[in-house]
């Protein structure tokens, strides 16, 4: 009997272990593969024409594989919808956190999650359809489809990741730290700015960087709206991100351009690993 | 319970497809068709095409019409691009490839067979707001280029030229670009990567000129007309419309097709379809 006991035991933790090496084995495969299909354009162009070079044209007869533009609009327009957003999303966290009255808190709480819930395509179309004309109409620009239409979107998208971690890391805040304010005078307001916010620090950080990750990756949503040509960014000028040069060259590439292609997502795989790095340090420190 | 919904399912799908059945005998006329539908009961198989998306309306359309008339054979269509549909009938991942370019010389050689289905005109496209309804071929090319950038200079308001084209790669850019010889030249404000999202753009921007597959403009732009020459079935056909291309059917030269494949190939290339073809919006060469 007890023999039974102890061969389904190790049954279960085997076909337990299995079900976790499938998730390693395809973060493994995954990047094998792109290290492998990344690394030989990077070679071909060379290492420093490609990441530095100011031109992107892969059909020509004489093709150029530079992708500072790449990079450049996939960090300013990360960092936009950061500015944008993250401002919005703590302090909506802090109000729904502590302020918020239990009937608003749970409304606007299911209005996030939906809000999360929503297909980039759908912000895509929104934002091509609503936004763009209502930039070219107030900037008085020829076109609206540009690095601010999609700093816009981004920072629509990164709201519910940034506002869900805010809140989980401001309401794990010991309440004897807000007693104690409170007990010395403070008000509310006072208490939730100087304590709660600063004892929450690191939670809000990691809600940061989550948003961040959820940016630099988005490939649809500002597809749709930044124009996609190979410029050097600029506010009011078309602009195509990492992410977007892979997603609409990909389906008719072939050849060096599609090797330069992977490259790229080799990029942006270093770019979202960086990310992921300093989120487990934000959540470690928050542990600690 | 999970038994039950699939033979449910399994009813459904065989009442849909009599229905379709159906559909196709009423539509067209007695002896020829009832030969065809026992000839149908013998080739049964799966008909893969893969390639441009701009083909969509057409191939969909006689799909269609094919599936409801023989129903043993599925007709799948895979949207990847010219480029891809080509590279897939090379490495024998489909049946037809679809081109809605010529096969270059390259893929010729390489063991490629290119059979014309139609002629695709290239609209060209503005907003409704736009007073500018007719460019000659060489305005349009000096338009994309940027040699000229407002559309004063061609008739119209005073306003900067947004000019909207396709991704590097996509069949309707590269058809665009070679017919008006502005290849690699065009200086694109936007390069989206569907017709539909150019119409969209086209219609929402009152300075905005766009290109798109004369079968998919939607009433929501302007089309304008090349040299005074309106882009329409008889314009293309006979060869006045000066912005137009074909659609090409890739094979395996020498290679011999499936059965289920080969009735589908001999099918949309009949006299037959070409109705079928015109209501998609191309115009069918015979």
């Amino acid at each position: 009997m007890k023999n039974r006991q102890k061969v389904f035991e190790t049954a279960v933790h085997g076909i337990f272990l299995i079900l976790g090496l499938i998730t390693v084995g395809f973060v493994l495969l995954i990047t094998v593969y792109l290290v492998l299909s990344g690394i030989p354009a990077m070679g071909r162009i060379g290492i420093f024409s490609f990441l530095f070079g100011e031109k992107w044209a892969s059909t020509a007869a004489e093709p150029s594989y530079g992708i500072l533009p790449f990079i450049l609009t996939s960090v300013y327009g990360t960092a936009g919808a950061v500015i944008i957003g993250v401002p919005v999303g703590v302090l909506t966290s802090v109000y729904l956190a502590k302020l918020a009255p239990g009937k608003i808190k749970a409304a606007m709480g299911s209005a996030v999650s939906l809000l999360a819930g929503i297909p980039s395509v759908v912000y895509g179309l929104v934002g091509m359809i609503v936004l763009v004309p209502a930039i070219r109409k107030l900037f008085h620009v020829p076109d609206g489809a540009s690095l601010l239409a999609a700093i816009i979107v981004l920072a629509v998208m990164i709201l519910p990741s940034v506002i869900k971690v805010s809140i989980t890391a401001l309401e794990a805040v010991p309440k004897e730290y807000e007693d104690a304010s409170l007990a010395l005078g403070a008000t509310p307001i006072e208490t939730y700015f100087r304590v709660s916010v600063p004892a929450a620090k690191s939670g809000i950080a990691a809600a940061v960087v989550l948003g961040v990750g959820r940016a630099i990756g988005e490939a649809m949503a500002v597809m749709m709206v930044s124009g996609n040509a190979p410029n050097m960014p600029s506010l009011f000028q078309s602009v195509r991100f990492l992410t977007t040069a892979v997603a609409s060259e990909m389906s008719y590439s072939d050849g060096l351009q599609r090797q330069a292609l992977f490259s790229i997502a080799l990029v942006l795989f270093l770019f979202v690993m960086l990310i992921n790095a300093a989120l487990h340090f934000f959540l470690k420190r928050e542990r600690s | 319970m999970k038994k039950i919904s699939t033979a449910t399912f399994a009813l459904a799908a065989v009442c849909v497809m009599s229905m379709f059945g159906g559909c196709g005998k009423q539509g067209s006329d007695s002896g020829l068709n009832n030969g065809r539908a026992q000839s149908a009961a013998e080739i049964s198989g799966t008909v893969s095409t893969d390639g441009s998306t701009s083909m969509q309306a057409v191939v969909g359309a006689l799909k269609e019409t094919f599936e409801a008339e023989n129903k043993g054979i599925t007709v799948t269509y895979n949207p990847t691009g010219s480029g891809s549909g080509i590279t897939a009938v090379a490495e024998g991942r489909c049946d037809i490839g679809l081109s809605s370019r010529d096969l270059k010389d390259d893929e010729k050689t390489d063991g490629l067979e290119g059979t014309i289905l139609a002629y695709d005109g290239i609209a060209i496209i503005v907003n409704p707001e736009n007073p500018v309804s007719d460019l000659t071929l060489e305005t349009l090319a000096r338009i994309y280029t940027g040699e000229i950038t407002n559309w004063k200079d061609v008739g119209g308001d005073d306003a900067e030229i947004v000019l909207i084209g396709r991704e590097a790669g996509s069949g309707t850019r590269d058809g665009f670009e070679s017919i008006t010889n502005t290849s690699e030249q065009c200086r694109y404000r936007q390069e989206l990567t569907s017709t539909g999202d150019v119409i969209t753009t086209v219609a929402g921007n009152p300075a905005a000129v766009g290109y798109a597959s004369l079968a998919s403009v939607k009433d929501s732009v302007k089309v304008l007309s090349i040299g005074g020459v309106v882009p329409s079935e008889a314009t293309i056909k006979d060869g006045s419309y000066l912005v137009q291309r074909n659609f090409v059917l890739v094979t395996k030269t020498g290679g011999t097709l499936s059965p289920a494949a080969q009735k589908f190939f001999d099918y949309i290339t009949s006299s037959e379809a070409s109705e079928i073809i015109t209501k998609a919006g191309a115009v069918p060469v015979k």
